[in-house]
């Protein structure tokens, strides 16, 4: 059997090498976990376990249960952003599905994608899956890894169709302004882009407010913002995620959704819908500890002497590691059993540095920093 | 007051962290975090600094018990002066006043059962303003002060993921 020729096209995932090599052994300290170190709200899981105890096991409405939606529509007004659970909000099996579909839904063979790097690794797969082609646009830290309109400009990103935005970012932490955003939607608009906007980080916004990009002059209606429950709300092995958009688009996208995954689980949907209503107390609890962590490790990086700008969003530190960031975390790993992520594995602008996740308890945070900090003493 | 707040949260879920960590956490210097530590002190704020045992891991010869204690005031005595009597035992780890079916609740501990049943019936019982005392051995204790005491803890998430 010989794979589409798409397939092909995709590298294996060089998280995946990393993966393996951490594998190896078992007295690991890992700081290259994508995910939070909390569980779900009990509040949300018992609403879980109450739907399956009353045999709540069946499709729902392809965009998902009409009460979520709503809850949706309610709970995204902290953003400024107004979407009619009806027609402009599509409930996914996690935002990575969201995207996917997006991607499927817009893009057509030959088309170019712009995605600003270093960026979550499944953004130009799922470009070159949807037949499109991936424009890297390379973010620096001379910038805080901030897009800006000179990236974009060399990039050539004025002829692509589609720019792919995440912010707060993985892998860097970094998040945008709102003044930030305008000069990417000014650009937008100048050049008829249309934008994914991955804003599953936006709870885990440290300094300031989060903007949407959709909230902008002009952007609403080329816009589609990805949201879910796994970061904010810890939910990641649920899968949940939505799409809010202009409704032509959520239609079109709802076309695909509705024929590859029918609907959202719909026991993460319960779930959900509890999150929504009563759990923000512990979203704030999750993220005051996540900002504690961050000062932590901002901290300890800058007594290192790693330079490492102000990553205020997320949960990932991404300093900079002064050379072949693959072999440092490699060499880190055998010799110290701390596992981090290079950032080359981010693509362009990733190199030469670092991602660390802060998304574990204090007291391993605490001896990993130790670790790194003898790694670099004893280099 | 929200930095106070701040290292309020930190010292409740670890008290013995080093001021130079707590500093990196709240994003102040060591000797802010040290001044704030003696202002929260000496305001009472922070009343002392404790470890949460888990006594069944230790030695058998460990009794606890929660009691509920009503009592009957008159003119000249309250619940303060009645409080006040009892704190003073060294088997009453914590004393609280409280709404409902009965108005003190005890904590109290010993080396058997039979100690502890001993304390409320020679010195709580005859207390004159106590009208009538319940006695609830713990039989296990699973949570405290925010601890779980299980080893259900394990992380099984992947050790690199995206």
């Amino acid at each position: 059997m010989n794979p589409a020729d798409r397939v092909e096209r995709v590298p294996p995932s060089g998280i995946r090498r990393f993966f393996e090599l951490a594998e190896e052994r078992d007295d690991i300290i890992s700081l290259g976990v994508g995910e939070p170190d909390f569980s779900a709200p009990w509040s949300a899981r018992t609403a879980a376990i109450d739907a399956l105890e009353r045999g709540k096991t069946s499709y729902t409405a392809n965009r998902g249960r009409h009460d979520l939606r709503e809850a949706i529509t309610d709970h995204v007004r902290r953003y400024d952003l107004e979407y009619d659970p009806d027609t402009e909000i599509l409930v996914t099996a996690g935002a990575s599905e969201a995207i996917d579909v997006a991607m499927r839904a817009l893009v057509n063979p030959g088309d170019s994608v712009a995605v600003p790097q270093p960026s979550y690794i499944s953004y130009v797969p799922g470009v070159t899956f949807a037949g499109g082609e991936p424009l890297p646009v390379p973010t620096s830290a001379d910038d805080e890894f901030v897009l800006t309109r000179k990236a974009l400009e060399t990039a050539g990103a004025a002829d692509a169709k589609v720019l792919v935005l995440c912010y707060p970012n993985n892998p860097t932490g970094a998040t945008m302004t709102r003044d930030e955003l305008a000069v990417v939607a000014d650009f937008v608009r100048e050049n008829d882009l249309f934008v994914l906007s991955d804003e599953i980080y936006a709870a885990l916004t440290y300094d300031g407010d989060h903007t949407s990009i959709a909230t902008l002059p002009g952007m609403r209606e080329r816009t589609i913002v990805f949201n879910g429950f796994s970061k904010a709300y810890a939910m990641t092995g649920l899968r949940l995620g939505y799409a809010l958009g202009p409704e032509v688009a959520i239609n079109a996208m709802n076309r695909i959704h509705q024929y590859s995954m029918l609907s959202a689980p719909v026991t993460a949907q319960y779930a959900a819908l509890d999150a929504l209503r009563n759990c923000a107390d512990e979203v704030a609890e999750m993220r005051d500890e996540y900002n504690r962590r961050r000062r932590f490790v901002l901290s300890r990086f800058d007594e290192m002497g790693l330079d490492c700008f102000d990553a205020s969003g997320a949960f990932y530190a991404f300093p900079a590691c002064d050379g072949d960031d693959e072999a440092f975390a490699e060499n880190l790993l055998r010799e110290q059993g701390v596992a981090i992520v290079p950032g080359s594995v981010f693509g362009e602008g990733g190199e030469g540095h670092l991602r660390v996740s802060y998304a574990t308890g204090m007291a391993d945070l605490r001896e990993a920093m130790s670790r790194i900090e003898t790694f670099i003493t004893e280099r | 007051m929200e930095s106070k707040r701040e290292l309020l949260t930190l010292l409740l879920s670890n008290a013995r962290e080093d001021t130079a960590d707590l500093a990196r956490q709240i994003g102040l210097s060591e000797s802010d975090v040290e001044s704030m530590v003696a202002d929260l002190e000496s305001e009472g704020i922070v009343r002392g600094y404790q470890a949460v045992v888990d006594w069944n891991r230790f030695t058998d010869e460990h009794v606890e018990a929660e009691v509920e204690l009503n009592v009957e005031l008159d003119r000249e005595t309250g619940y303060e002066e009645i409080a006040r009597r009892i704190a003073k035992f060294p088997e009453v780890a914590s004393l609280r006043l409280v709404s409902g079916d009965y108005d003190f609740a005890l904590d109290v501990e010993g080396e058997s059962m039979h100690d502890v049943s001993n304390f409320v019936a020679e010195q709580i019982a005859p207390i004159p303003e106590v009208t009538q005392t319940v006695t609830h051995f713990v039989m296990e204790t699973y949570k405290e002060r925010g601890i779980e005491f299980d080893d259900h803890d394990e992380d099984d998430r992947l050790s690199v993921s995206p």
